[in-house]
């Protein structure tokens, strides 16, 4: 069972489509994995082992009878607490959501469950989607699998630990400001923000709408490929959905080819404030790109440092009239309704018990930045910080074919280290957060454990609105370059060492 | 730029949080940190820099006017924190002096 466990999704899906695993085996393979784990990694909000199990069968039966299955039916997925799905809680990591059902699929959910992946549960995340180390969350912490006294990144830490747990193959997140990439890279995983408007964001709970983005996440390139083709596409339910074909990212991650690309290192992603060890990793690895042909070159995008700023101006104004919705009328938490108090004061009590310190922070100051007098200097002059942001891309692109840099600062911190300094946790996402900003595609891979704390790196791959496909061509040819001098994945390596430990234990 | 525990209040207040004195206290210094930090964006906000509100260029969408369903109200009634007659039961909205 415990092959199954360490394999690919794509081999995964190989195996049930010429039946020598079944859907069941793997699924329930995967749920006894996290009976056994996750008390320690807790990436899981909510498992249904018997929804998973029908799902499975479903699959099993329908390849018993001939029909024709999608390049993942049968494998199982986690999904971050954040996509509405029917028949199941969705809370977003809120107290102020606890209990709630939503009536409806989110567009990417469907296309999840419409090419038979079975869905295993929903995965822990900062409180709406707010947070680089699911501490955040209005119900508890994840724990990092490479060390589970350090963060597992976030929002969407959840996914990115029952990844790294092997919990699950392939998992969904969102990312606004860096919720994927970010903790794909503190736990050697894979993580890829599509395009802005390339996959849908109906019935994804809404932080900052002008920036959020669901996106997939996988072990290996070519399984979060996969899973990118199966969620991606226009959809007439999202307002901002690009309706272009989407780009032939499977294709690219099979080829990974980076023989004669230009790629361009940006300068002022590195030095003060990035650890040693992610420097070294970083470094190897554009040497190992460079190894297969790629050329490397250094750009400057001096509007980059304005990328923090703008960021925390736009997406908690975007933030405070998103969550404006959570008034305690028609759905969630009600608090105080006794009679005697108003709409008005059930709703602010409702909102004071319901919320998390870093939600109210967010909405607070997007009130603050939205308000009469202040509205030009700040939420004006972030758009316009957003517009330099987005040309320092566009000069970028016409000379090289994608950007690179580390995908976060540092290793994975520990739990509490910066949980009451909120500007030590923004920092997380300093490289992130220009590619939301400009909306073009981005994705994290895993390039080493830096030598220091021997925990995982991640390489960040930044591409031209579009253009996801080169994202996954660089992240390709990195990931089989280093499986070449490694012997395998990163993640081989904390299966290798439970392996061992398991071993010794004996 | 210093925001106080007064402002703070104010401001949750326009947001329906209902903070308490304490709350309020412990957030205003760390909202005063966070402003001063993101306020240097002010320093590129040229005349000459047109905002930017989103990603790519979008062009207003239509759809055929056509009925179509909606959820069930008995769907999106579950999810409600009170219901009667088949409606949300929402607390009295007027206040006591009006």
């Amino acid at each position: 069972m415990t092959e199954l466990l360490h394999s690919t999704a794509a081999d995964l899906a190989g195996l049930i489509a010429s039946g020598l695993a079944s859907s069941r085996e793997v699924t329930q393979a995967h749920l006894d994995r996290i009976d056994a784990v996750d008390r320690s990694v807790r990436a899981f909000l909510h498992v249904d082992g018997e929804r998973a199990l029908a799902a499975a069968d479903a699959v099993d039966a329908k390849r018993a009878a001939g029909e024709p299955l999608g390049p993942l039916a049968g494998v199982p997925l986690a999904i971050k607490d954040i996509f509405c799905l029917t028949g199941a809680p969705t809370t977003a990591g809120s107290r102020i959501l606890e209990g709630w059902h939503p009536p409806y699929n989110a567009t990417v959910t469907q296309r999840v469950l419409d090419a038979d992946l079975v869905v295993l549960g929903k995965t822990n995340l900062d409180e709406f989607a707010m947070g680089s180390s699911t501490e955040n969350s209005g119900y508890f912490t994840t724990h990092n699998p490479w060390n589970l006294d350090r963060i597992p990144g976030g929002s969407g830490g959840g996914s990115a630990a029952a990844l790294a747990a092997f919990e699950a193959p392939l998992a969904l997140g969102t990312d606004t400001g860096g919720s994927i990439r970010q903790p794909a890279s503190v736990t050697g995983t894979v993580g890829v923000k599509p395009t802005y408007g390339c996959t849908s964001r109906y019935g994804v709970i809404a932080m900052a709408s002008s920036l959020d983005q669901p996106g997939p996440c996988g072990r290996t390139v070519l399984d979060t490929a996969l899973l990118h083709q199966v969620i991606a596409g226009w959809d007439p339910m999202d307002s901002t959905s690009v309706d272009a074909p989407v780009p032939d990212v499977v294709g690219a991650a099979r080829v990974a080819d980076v023989r004669g690309l230009r790629l361009g290192v940006v300068k002022e992603l590195s030095g003060e404030g990035y650890a040693p060890g992610v420097e070294q990793r970083f470094r190897e690895a554009l040497d190992a790109l460079a190894d297969q042909g790629a050329e490397i070159v250094e750009v400057s995008c001096p509007n980059f440092r304005y990328a923090l700023g703008a960021y925390y101006l736009i997406m908690p104004s975007e933030v405070s009239s998103n969550l404006a919705r959570f008034d305690a009328m028609r759905y969630g938490l009600r608090v105080g309704d006794d009679g005697a108090h108003s709409a008005e004061e059930v709703m602010a009590l409702t909102r004071d018990a319901g919320f998390g310190a870093e939600v109210k922070r967010r909405i607070i100051i997007g009130t603050y930045a939205l308000s009469s007098g202040y509205y030009d200097a700040y939420y004006g002059s972030a758009q316009k910080a957003r517009t330099l942001i987005a040309r320092d891309f566009e000069n970028a692109f016409e000379n090289v074919d994608v950007l690179v840099s580390p995908s976060t600062p540092t290793t994975a911190f520990r739990i509490g280290e910066r949980a009451d300094d909120p500007l030590a946790m923004y920092a997380a996402d300093l490289c992130t957060i220009p590619s939301n900003m400009a909306g073009n595609a981005a994705g994290s891979f895993p390039c080493g454990l830096a030598p220091e704390d021997d925990l995982p790196v991640g390489f960040q791959v930044m591409a031209p609105v579009l253009a996801d496909d080169r994202v996954y061509r660089v992240g390709a040819a990195l990931e089989r370059a280093l499986a070449d001098r490694w012997g395998g994945l990163l993640t081989d390596r904390l299966w290798a060492r439970e392996a061992a430990a398991v071993g010794g234990a004996r | 730029m210093a925001l106080t525990t007064t402002d703070v209040a104010r401001l949750a207040a326009l947001a329906r949080i209902a903070l308490s004195p304490d709350e309020a206290a412990k957030l205003a210094p760390q909202l005063d940190v966070i402003l001063d930090a993101v306020a240097q964006v002010t320093e590129v906000a040229g005349d000459d820099v047109p905002p930017m509100s989103h990603a790519l260029p979008l062009t207003n969408v239509f759809r055929a006017d056509e009925v179509r369903p909606s959820l069930p109200a008995e769907a999106v009634l579950a999810a409600a924190p009170a219901v009667e007659d088949d409606r949300f039961r929402v607390p009295r909205i007027l206040g006591e002096e009006q």
